[in-house]
């Protein structure tokens, strides 16, 4: 990302640069709260608001903070954006938000709001930084979206709380696979969506530490 | 005594902080490339959980809780309820807290801080910190089970991420499918151990 354009920085994080397929960012909250659709979604939607206004906000007084104590500034924005964040889930939505218990406070270390606020606000104008928290936030949004999709579709037989494959304790044909909704299958599903992302872009591959030396003896190998 | 015994127990391997509940999963991927390394961050998650969660336990039964300033005895403080404040103030213990352990240890411990120095920083912005801390105030843990609480997120955390080392370590010299080499595969592995750590779940003691 030389040239910091506006529908750059909104696209790039979707694919190409995803936050927690190729930067390892933000995975902490991410696989917790995937095993139902529309606790995910609301999920997403609480780290798009907060990354793209802590970038903003961030970026809007980013000539006025010492950098000495510059971490601690940017935390205090972030948790009092993820207070609002709580408060309003708790108001308006209290079903999902007892179901994402802790970690809608975990937002506050989401290393994904954290990186953006200081690798990217810190050095740009107000407007393209909360594009940027859009982009960031899409792309975890993104990522979150498709394992919880298959989370739930195969452990639960439905999508968004609808049953799509008609379960076999409702007089259905499905036999739910339980594994889905436990914590592996999320590690499984992320390991194999990076294996896919990579086998696109085999620019991302990272280099290997040792080289396999060919089999000069085959025989005695076998 | 039993009680904490099996709190602990629970918190070190049927909840572990990684496996079960992807806290602190960032760090744990970016810094299991070494077994040494892994360890001396392991060790730094303990000390700083050992402190934190009784501390941030303190200051939501005195201060933040409802009805927590009664203590003070200023009429009409018992109705006063701060816990929508919680977040800033464990946060800002917790960086607080590193930072104190960071300089105490400079000055006093030199041969520690120079083992766990360079993790110390990386703390504050683990999720297994804050993640402890805020599962201690959701299950509203007393200041003795706080304490065995964080000390055991702590060891199951260490375990976890010394053993993903130890098998990243020699998985270095195995021949993996070219994109699925370093994250993807580590990712895979981690799963795996997750599955075996469910193996734990239902032990009671």
């Amino acid at each position: 990302m030389a040239e910091a354009t506006p529908k750059g920085v909104l696209t790039t994080p979707i694919f190409n640069n995803n936050p927690i397929a190729l930067q390892i960012l933000g995975i902490c909250s991410a696989l917790a709260v995937t095993s139902s659709m529309s606790v995910s979604l609301v999920m997403t939607l609480a780290v798009i608001f907060v990354t793209a206004f802590s970038s903003m906000f961030i970026s809007l007084i980013r000539n006025h903070i010492p950098s000495s104590i510059r971490i601690i500034v940017q935390m205090t924005i972030i948790a009092s954006l993820v207070i609002v964040v709580d408060q309003i889930l708790k108001a308006y939505a209290y079903e999902i938000s007892k179901q994402l218990s802790v970690f809608v406070g975990l937002i506050i270390t989401n290393c994904i709001v954290m990186g953006r606020a200081e690798g990217f606000a810190m050095s740009n104008t107000p407007g393209l930084s909360f594009l940027d928290g859009i982009g960031n936030g899409l792309g975890y949004g993104f990522i979150l979206m498709v394992v919880s999709f298959i989370r739930e579709l195969f452990g639960s037989g439905s999508v968004f709380g609808f049953t799509v494959l008609a379960p076999v304790q409702d007089g259905g044909w499905y036999v739910p696979n339980g594994l889905f909704l436990l914590p592996p299958s999320a590690f499984f599903i992320i390991g194999l969506i990076i294996w896919v992302l990579r086998t696109l872009n085999p620019e991302q591959i990272e280099e290997n530490e040792f080289q396999m030396k060919e089999n000069t003896q085959p025989k005695e190998a076998v | 005594m039993e009680h904490y015994l099996s709190l602990f127990i629970a918190s070190v391997f049927v909840e572990n902080m990684a496996l079960a509940f992807f806290l602190g999963i960032c760090t744990f991927i970016a810094v299991s490339k070494k077994v040494s390394s892994a360890f001396g961050l392991g060790i730094a998650v303990i000390v700083v959980l050992v402190i934190t969660v009784p501390v941030n336990n303190l200051i939501l039964t005195y201060l933040l809780d409802e009805g927590a300033l009664t203590w003070t005895g200023v009429s009409g403080a018992e109705n006063i309820d701060l816990a929508f404040l919680g977040y800033l103030s464990y946060i800002g213990v917790i960086a607080a807290i590193v930072q104190i352990l960071e300089m105490f240890l400079d000055k006093y411990v030199p041969a520690l801080y120079n083992a766990l120095g360079v993790f110390l920083p990386l703390i504050t912005v683990n999720c297994a910190i804050l993640g402890a801390t805020l599962f201690m105030s959701e299950r509203s843990y007393n200041f003795g089970e706080s304490v065995v609480y964080g000390f055991g997120a702590g060891v199951g955390w260490a375990l976890a991420i010394t053993a993903l080392a130890g098998i990243r370590e020699k998985l270095k010299y195995s021949d993996v499918p070219g994109s699925l080499q370093g994250l993807g595969i580590t990712f895979i592995t981690v799963g795996l151990m997750s599955l075996g750590f469910m193996s734990f779940s239902g032990i009671q003691l």
